[in-house]
């Protein structure tokens, strides 16, 4: 199945009891891809995001990983899934209890076995990527929102996941850190391959890195747009265009 | 050096002062990758530049940046000149990534297992530091009870049902099993030392001025202590972490008037009436055991607690019960609001919110019981 697309979601429905969240939701994403996931607040993308990763089961459609189903394999063949998914949540869900180089670490010793001192190498390393070199002993309650999320993100990359999931990354960030943030996302995905999910509503990072993207509306609670960001700008839906140039062409 | 997982690495001198790191096979974080501190000891002191050849690198990730990366750290402390320019353009380009905030210099945070005698300090420094703290709330807890008397303490009165509910009726089934279990074990044991001098029917009364009087408030208040104090502790400790204490404290409201007031009227209405029900309960398994077991007749026995039960008894009961509540309140809502901001520290002021509350109910369940006994009550 090596040519199956890396992610295909098929007619995915997301609802909380009967209030449906959004519904129809169908896209691919190819190796490679950085997929941006956008649409206003409440439309449903953390919901989809919670799908897409295995959180909270879709009411209807399901999500295919290199064409595995990934709701309807056996609980085994899932969690291998899920070795490939690295996720960033919106606050960073750093483990409280836990050091910052702890936290980078947890996964790494969880799943590779490998020595303490490699895996404080690895630890450092990923740690000076999104710039939190010399914070390996504090603990998250002293970080900033900011340093968090750039935590989280270390800790969501310590596997060199295939996938990587990222909610909301430059919400809370200045703009050149978040800057920072995006340009390392296009390096991971150049360097290492990686394909990204993105759920954003921020605008810079949208047509900056995005190079497919997908509109989720929350009046149809449907998907009313797919494609590249930037032409979706030209010559998109008039919702999205309006969204992407912050009601400059209502 | 070259291991069976696929991974090569080999070290040559390239004249006098240089040596080449050679990086082949496939160095992928799952393999079981050396550490670079390997190769710290082949570093002598003549070598003043770096380079490596990945010529023979079949597969990376960022095992291989996260090696390279200590090797540019160890260099960089001996003044070596590394130049990262045979590496593959990704990895080179994660590594001036990594490397463009340099590290923060931050006091090191060593946490050395502290000796006995300075655990000892520093546990008696954080009690003398909690001390005020406490008298502090308890000022703070009795300036807002006078506003409440003279009417001028904001709250929301639906919080105070809403309190009122959460604490009482809900606690009804739990007081149930523990009074009547309780009930049952002092009848068992006064008939067990009354039978000696033939008097089995002052069961009764053993049990009702017993659960009337103490048990009833002391069980009372350690159920709710364990039940509606860490609930407290729990709820304004997350309060506290979402900064929503801050917000009120913005607004100007009092944290105190609006959070901690109504919980401690609620449990200050609620604990003396929970006592209450205890000690019923317990008085009708006192009276199930005298009937099957020890053959006392259901009249005698109701004749006999009639008899016993005074109205000072019940005075005594409702006041402790009153008096608990407000402990466990304030040992709740104190360890609440001191709550740090972390799910740990919300775990530990629900913890720390149960032991003190225990602790004070004990301590004034003492003191009560002395008082009483010298006023002659």
């Amino acid at each position: 199945m090596d040519n199956a697309p890396h992610i295909e979601v098929r007619d995915l429905t997301m609802a909380y009891g009967e209030f449906i969240v959004q519904r129809g939701i169908e896209f691919t994403v190819n190796q490679g891809d950085i997929f941006v996931v956008m649409g206003g607040n409440g439309c449903g993308k953390t919901t989809l995001m919670r799908a897409l990763v295995g959180l909270q089961r879709p009411a209807a459609g399901t999500v295919l990983y290199g064409g595995e189903d990934f709701w309807n394999v056996e609980p085994e063949a899932r969690q291998r899934l899920k070795r490939r998914l690295g996720i960033l949540f919106q606050g960073g869900a750093l483990w409280s209890s836990l050091t910052l180089a702890e936290n980078v670490a947890l996964p790494i010793a969880e799943y590779t076995g490998l020595p303490q001192d490699r895996v404080d190498e690895i630890v450092a390393f990923k740690l000076a990527l999104v710039g939190l070199a010399g914070f390996e002993e504090f603990y998250p309650s002293e970080l900033s929102g900011g340093m968090k999320k750039r935590a989280g993100l270390a800790r969501a990359m310590a596997l060199d996941p295939d996938i990587l999931v990222i909610d909301e990354p430059s919400s809370g960030l200045d703009p050149l850190t978040a800057r920072r943030l995006d340009e390392l996302i296009v390096e991971l995905r150049d360097s290492l391959g990686t394909t990204i999910v993105v759920v954003t509503h921020e605008l810079a990072s949208i047509l900056s890195i995005g190079n497919n993207s997908i509109y989720l509306d929350s009046e149809s609670h449907t998907m009313i747009a797919t494609g590249n960001p930037q032409e979706a700008l030209k010559n998109g839906h008039p919702k999205v265009r309006n969204f992407l140039t912050r009601g400059g062409t209502a | 050096m070259r291991s069976d997982a696929g991974w090569q690495l080999d070290l040559q001198p390239a004249g006098a002062d240089a040596l080449t790191v050679v990086l082949g096979g496939c160095w992928c974080i799952d393999q079981h990758l050396p550490s670079a501190d390997s190769l710290q000891e082949r570093l002598n002191p003549q070598i003043r530049h770096i380079r490596f050849d990945t010529s023979r690198l079949a597969d990376w990730d960022s095992g291989l940046p996260s090696f390279v990366f200590v090797i540019g750290k160890l260099c960089m402390d001996r003044d070596i000149a590394v130049d990262f320019g045979g590496l593959p353009p990704g990895a080179q380009r994660l590594l001036a990534m990594a490397i463009a905030v340099p590290e923060q210099e931050l006091a090191s945070r060593s946490d050395d297992a502290a000796g006995l005698l300075a655990s000892v300090g520093a546990a008696s420094l954080g009690f003398f530091h909690g001390a005020p703290q406490m008298l502090g709330f308890l000022g703070e807890v009795t300036l807002s009870l006078l506003r409440l008397l003279t009417g001028r303490a904001r709250f929301r009165r639906r919080d105070l049902w809403l309190e009122i509910e959460e604490v009482g009726p809900r606690a009804l089934p739990i007081v149930s099993v523990i009074s009547f279990l309780v009930g049952l074990i002092l009848a068992y044991l006064g008939a067990d030392q009354l039978r000696l001098v033939g008097a089995q029917v002052f069961i009764a009364d053993l049990v009702a001025i017993g659960m009337v009087r103490e048990v009833g408030a002391l069980m009372t208040g350690i159920i709710i202590a364990g039940r509606t104090g860490a609930a407290f502790a729990a709820q304004l400790g997350t309060m506290q972490v979402n900064e929503e204490i801050d917000a009120y404290k913005t607004l100007g409201i009092s944290a105190i008037d609006f959070l901690v007031l109504p919980r401690m009227l609620a449990l200050m209405l609620m604990v003396p009436l929970l006592t209450l029900y205890s000690g019923f309960i317990g008085m009708l398994a006192g009276l199930l055991v005298s009937v099957t077991v020890f053959d006392i007749g259901v009249f005698e026995y109701y004749t006999e607690t009639l008899r016993a039960l005074e109205l000072k008894h019940f005075a005594v009961g409702l006041s402790k019960g009153t008096v608990y509540g407000a402990m466990i309140a304030f040992a709740g809502c104190l360890r609440g609001m001191q709550c740090g901001r972390s799910a740990e520290a919300v775990g530990h002021a629900a913890t720390s919110a149960v032991v003190t509350a225990i602790l004070l109910i004990t301590i004034v369940a003492s003191i009560m019981t002395i008082v009483y006994y010298q006023l002659g009550i």
